[in-house]
């Protein structure tokens, strides 16, 4: 940068240059960011549109609706979901609306579940000292933390033959504590942050105010440390929701999730492009919906490990 | 974390010795309850007798009530310092339970020989898994494949630290961009591998497969040579995680203090120099945190490469986790598919343990 000293007007031939100089900078970074926010957006488009797509469209490699093509509710037809067929009978919807709903419960509440476990062992953790054998706080919270690096597939098996003998391959209750178990480190590594950084005064005047260590917990820590919760949950949310390997492995026709009904359908080489664009822009809807509208709190999220 | 308790409590608990009494009444009742219907059952399975259970459940609600019992008994027998204990009880059961035991349980399988669509049921055969293990070029094919897998997260890592700088500098629309970039983190990779493996890098419509022809590739094809089929595999990774990384590069950039990079222009840092000078050692550890967990991501990749190409062509694309599915999945082979994963699980911790002690040293940042 130029030292202005006493120079009012800057438009000497130096100044000039250095004007172009920021100008194409700016430019650089903005068509770098616009590349690459296109090369994120282009699949969901293209999966977007496809759907609306019919053969000879899909053959052309027809890319912008009302230009290149006429949109058709075709895909949408097939999966039941369009404005003709949506009050009609239709068993690919039942199907869908069905995983749709497996999906739901499965990661909801598997998530709620993570939250809840997390969020206590982490404000256990960020409080009181334990002791269990050898085990203090830190090897308390690497044991949490550890099981992160645990890949699926060493419990996948192992979980598969237990749940035949108990009963549980193939249900909810099954790939919910599945998911709750692999969700729960990340939770606790987000709210060991948030804990961390409330301050112990505030429990301590509850304390004062004759509540215990529950008390001040549920009425005091609780509501502050919301938002993290609020971050945890949403980024467990999307986790479960995508989860694929266990959800294949361990069930089979009732309690089936959305990823695996997407999997199968590409799995067959008849389906046609708009149904299957249609359903899988059906089943990443909702992950769209929460990416646009909660963005703050998945960034928040995953913030929270990367700066102590 | 410090050793003594942060939160100071000073409580007068009268545990009445009845109340003692009462607490390790309940947990060793709850232990007896488990025990009675763990040995009813094993006896139904190994002796012949019939309790009429049909599957392990019992025992599984059992454990249940032990868990709930041991949980109350803590606030029983020790008052206040059980209300404590019942913050980390709950998960740590859970985890134990989830973990702990189908681990072992996996030890048991890995040294066995046992099909489930066989009628025979395990055999133990000793260190066999082990030696067909170790003569199985696929398997050793995925863990060399995994090897380029994680390097590739090393041009990841590039791209997502040069738009979290972009996301970080002074630009117009900040949040359209950081939303468009972080949407491809929130899509599942099932859909993601229909989405580009399945139809935009199809070889006669998809809209790549034209922009190559364009380019002047005649007949593009993605998966049927292996370094490609890799590389695709590769890519399609890459763009869902590179948000992840770019988030966390993003918050750390942010968290570096104004002053410092002020100071640093002071001194006549510029450009290239102010990034590798001031930026990035300050962001050193938030780069190894990053990295560490795009490692530990990384090394679970089995979504898209089952989805897409199946480890084809010839077992080129496999990851471990791929290939131990389709172990199960084609041949119902569980005892050498869990040896497989125990063997993985043995080789992440080693090299996680490494990485960790190294970074551990990386860590202090130079200021």
């Amino acid at each position: 940068m130029t030292a202005p000293t006493g120079q009012i007007f800057h438009d000497s031939s130096a100044d000039l240059s250095h004007r172009a100089k920021w100008w194409t900078s700016r430019s650089l970074i903005y068509a770098a960011l616009i590349l690459w926010a296109f090369i994120s957006l282009f699949p969901i488009y293209w999966t977007l549109t496809t759907s609306f797509k019919m053969a000879p469209d899909v053959m052309k490699g027809s890319l912008v609706p009302w230009v290149d093509f006429t949109p058709k509710w075709l895909g949408w037809k097939s999966l039941g979901l369009s404005p003709q067929t949506i009050f009609t009978e239709s068993t690919v919807r039942e199907e869908f609306l069905r995983r749709f709903y497996n999906s739901t419960i499965i990661s909801v509440s598997s998530s709620v579940l993570a939250v809840i476990l997390g969020s206590l062992a982490a404000y256990g953790l960020s409080r009181f000292s334990y002791k269990f054998l050898w085990m203090k706080n830190e090897d308390i919270s690497f044991f949490f933390l550890s099981q992160l690096i645990l890949p699926p597939v060493v419990l996948a098996l192992p979980m598969l033959v237990l749940y035949k003998e108990l009963g549980l391959l193939d249900s909810r209750v099954g790939l919910i504590a599945l998911y709750t178990l692999s969700v729960l480190p990340i939770v606790i590594w987000i709210m060991r942050d948030q804990f961390a950084g409330i301050p112990t005064e505030l429990e301590e005047a509850a304390m004062v105010d004759g509540q215990g260590v529950w008390g001040a917990f549920l009425t005091i820590i609780l509501p502050i440390a919301l938002p993290g919760m609020v971050a945890a949950l949403i980024l467990s949310l999307v986790l479960t929701w995508n989860e694929y390997f266990f959800a294949a492995l361990l069930t089979s026709t009732y309690a089936n999730t959305l990823p695996v009904m997407v999997a199968s359908q590409t799995g067959s080489q008849g389906i046609s492009w708009w149904s299957m664009a249609a359903l899988s822009f059906a089943a990443i809807l909702p992950l769209i919906v929460i990416g646009v509208f909660l963005e703050r709190f998945i960034i928040k999220g995953m913030a929270a490990g990367a700066v102590k | 974390m410090s050793t003594g308790d942060l939160l100071h409590i000073v409580t007068n608990d009268n545990i009445s010795p009845r109340r003692t009494l009462f607490g390790r009444a309940v947990i060793w009742g709850s232990v007896g309850v488990l025990a009675l219907v763990a040995a009813l059952q094993s006896l139904q399975v190994y002796g012949g007798q019939d309790h009429g259970f049909t599957s392990w459940r019992p025992t599984l609600y059992a454990y249940v009530l032990f868990a709930i019992c041991l949980c109350w008994g803590q606030v029983l027998t020790k008052g206040e310092h059980g209300k404590r204990i019942l913050f980390v009880l709950p998960a740590a059961l859970f985890v134990i339970s989830l973990v702990v035991f189908p681990l072992l349980f996996g030890l048991i399988i890995a040294f066995s020989d046992w099909n489930l669509s066989s009628p025979d049921g395990r055999k133990f055969n000793g260190m066999a898994n082990v030696w067909q293990m170790f003569s199985d070029p696929f398997f050793w094919n995925a863990l060399l494949n995994m090897v380029w897998y994680v390097v590739a997260i090393l041009p990841e890592y590039i791209v997502a630290f040069a738009l979290a700088l972009m996301l970080n500098a002074e630009i117009r629309a900040r949040k359209f961009f950081r939303v468009a970039f972080l949407l491809p983190l929130m899509l599942s990779p099932v859909a993601v591998s229909w989405m580009i493996g399945k139809s935009m890098l199809e070889v006669r419509y998809g809209p790549l497969a034209t922009l190559a022809r364009l380019l002047g590739w005649d007949n593009p094809s993605f998966f049927s040579s292996s370094w490609m089929a890799k590389t695709m595999i590769m890519l399609m990774d890459a763009w869902t995680f590179i948000p992840f990384m770019m988030i966390m590069l993003l918050a750390g950039l942010q968290a570096i203090p104004k002053e410092l990079t002020e100071a640093a222009r002071v001194d006549g840092a510029k450009g290239w120099r102010a990034f590798w000078e001031v930026t990035f050692p300050l962001m050193l550890p938030v780069t190894i945190t990053a990295l560490l967990i795009r490692l530990i991501f990384k090394l679970k990749l089995a979504d898209i490469i089952i989805n897409v190409t199946s480890g084809g062509p010839g077992g080129a694309t496999d990851s471990v986790t791929s290939f131990i599915f389709r172990e199960y999945r084609d041949r119902s082979n569980v005892g050498y598919g869990t040896m497989l994963a125990m063997f993985y699980l043995v080789i992440i911790i080693v090299v996680m343990t490494i990485l960790m002690k190294l970074a551990d040293r990386w860590m202090r940042p130079r200021y």
